[in-house]
């Protein structure tokens, strides 16, 4: 069964307290975390996909206006309280596989080595793509 | 090794069959089918005494099967004559093997990088026909599923034959611009595998080769354009950095802070003979001088013995090559090499109120670069910070954060 895993980061304090404060050590030793839990699901075969985001004041929201062409706004809904800053899709036997997993991407150390708790929201991929709900 | 001599026959055989059977689409198909076919047999049958007929041979006999088909399925659809009076070559008839004809390539990139086609169709293209790599290695570069790259090489194959497009060497006043569609392709190619060699990404770094090679090929058939020594140059001079530009994690090392031990100097020694030898036998044009700038760079020892005064006189000509602001951002760096980064932040301000770069992570980069060298750390470390906040590439985003981090911490200590 496939999953996407979402990482989403706090849409306050990031440019105050985002990776970009942290001192270089730490910066260097979450891109070593991440590298390797990349490495790690290649190498169970678990890997699928995993893409990071460019940050959010670069998203755009798109609707079609009466005569079917783009309408663009900035994006997404400013008053949201987080944002999708990358995701990962997993190929795993088992949804406690998947939390498993999620909860290792969440360990990820921050500032000063601190273990983050990122929150990954987990959602399995359903067998087609998207119709709206 | 199988690969490399494949990938040198493709356009041969490609060239043969399609001057004897004119149908462009099939005939690509067909070829790419004998390819794969001699990429499965060969290692364990052993080369055949004649590589290249071999794969002609198996592509007609693949072609001959398409006709039929073909001629079945208009006789299915219509109960007309038309069929039978289409002409083909007799079926049995062989193409003649002749010598290759390196022409043959160069008319098959003219088709495939075809002004009717978008970028990253041409690219596919041209990868797929003159390069001879299969689908699924150009799929695996571009990080796409398989069926999304066979159906943007087919859609290419169709266009190129909606507007018009034939095997035959276009007029000599159409000459000139479709060959710098040309070498735009290959360089956009390269660019491709290099901007994203990471560390162990050799997939990717591959196409960096690929595009050096197809330059060679091209430099074979016009031995005398100076543009397209130029792209070689340039190509051979930038890739001879490679090892150096990135650390054992994929982060970006700059120019001014690589190992220029690492660098390859066999490909520099290349690159610097080719551009001099052909800088100013002919008309100017940015690839040579792109190349001439890479060569100071490549020749000098270190980033304070780099001859700077003619790097910004470079970019300064190159400026009134074509109107780029990012030619006018690189000048501006290389000013401020010389005359120091007051003067280069000066020329920087000007950039700001261009809409076409005001908003890229690279005049921001520069920004942090040129404050950080007069002396201004807080903006500096404000302008790495929004430069990794923009970048849209990993390994920049890891060295610009990483870059904005360790001003703040020297600030702080």
């Amino acid at each position: 069964m496939k999953f996407m895993m979402m990482m989403h980061a706090p849409r306050a304090g990031w440019e105050t307290h985002g990776i970009g404060t942290w001192p270089p050590e730490d910066i260097q030793n979450h891109i070593k975390f991440m590298k390797a839990f990349n490495a790690e699901l290649k190498a169970a075969g678990e890997f699928v996909d995993a893409q990071g985001l460019a940050l959010p004041d670069q998203a755009r929201i798109v609707r079609a206006r009466a005569d079917r062409s783009p309408e663009v706004t900035d994006g997404p809904y400013p008053e949201a309280k987080e944002f999708l800053a990358g995701f990962w899709i997993i190929d795993v036997d088992s949804p406690e596989r998947a939390y498993a997993l999620a909860a290792r991407a969440s360990s990820a150390p921050g500032k000063g080595g601190e273990q983050m708790s990122i929150p990954i929201e987990v959602r399995e991929v359903m067998s087609a793509p998207p119709t709206p709900e | 090794m199988i690969e490399p001599l494949l990938r040198e026959l493709a356009p041969q055989v490609l060239g043969a069959v399609v001057r004897r059977y004119r149908d462009f689409a099939a005939a690509e198909d067909a070829v790419q089918e004998a390819l794969i076919a001699a990429a499965a047999q060969w290692p364990t049958d052993g080369l055949p005494d004649n590589p290249r007929g071999w794969l002609i041979t198996v592509a007609v006999r693949r072609m001959t099967d398409h006709i039929r088909a073909e001629i079945a399925r208009r006789r299915r659809e219509s109960d007309t004559a038309e069929a039978a009076t289409t002409q083909w070559p007799a079926i049995d008839d062989v193409p003649e093997l002749g010598h290759a004809d390196h022409d043959d390539t160069l008319v098959l990139l003219y088709m495939c990088c075809h002004p009717a086609l978008t970028p990253s169709s041409a690219v596919a293209l041209t990868l797929r026909a003159v390069g001879g790599l299969t689908t699924a290695e150009i799929a695996n570069a571009y990080l796409v599923p398989e069926s999304t790259m066979a159906q943007r090489i087919s859609r290419a194959k169709a266009k190129v034959k909606g507007a018009g497009g034939r095997f035959e060497m276009p007029s000599a006043q159409e000459r000139s611009a479709r060959l710098s569609t040309v070498l735009h392709v290959i360089y956009l190619i390269f660019n491709e595998g290099y901007a994203s060699s990471i560390g162990s990404d050799l997939v990717r770094t591959d196409l960096s080769h690929e595009a050096i090679r197809l330059a060679r090929v091209v430099r074979t058939s016009l031995p005398r354009e100076p543009e397209v020594a130029g792209l070689l140059a340039l190509m051979l001079l930038t890739d001879a950095r490679r090892a150096a530009r990135t650390g054992p994690e994929g982060e970006l090392i700059p120019l001014d802070e690589q190992n220029r031990g690492l660098w390859d100097h066999a490909r520099i020694s290349e690159g610097a003979r080719l551009i001099s030898s052909v800088f100013g036998s002919g008309p100017i044009g940015p690839y040579q001088v792109q190349a001439a700038i890479a060569s100071l760079h490549d020749e000098a020892a270190t980033v304070h013995a780099t001859d700077w005064p003619q790097i910004a006189a470079l970019y300064g000509a190159l400026m009134t090559l074509e109107d780029n602001p990012m030619v006018a951002l690189n000048h501006a760096i290389a000013v401020a090499m010389v005359d120091g980064p007051a003067r280069g932040l000066a020329l920087l301000a000007d950039l700001e109120r261009d809409a076409r770069i005001a908003n890229h992570y690279r005049l921001d980069a520069v920004l942090g670069h040129l404050c950080e060298r007069a002396g201004d750390l807080p903006a500096a470390i404000a302008h790495f910070r929004r430069a990794a906040s923009k970048t849209t590439s990993v390994p920049e985003q890891h060295y610009l954060r990483i870059k904005a981090a360790r001003l703040a911490a020297d600030r702080s200590d």
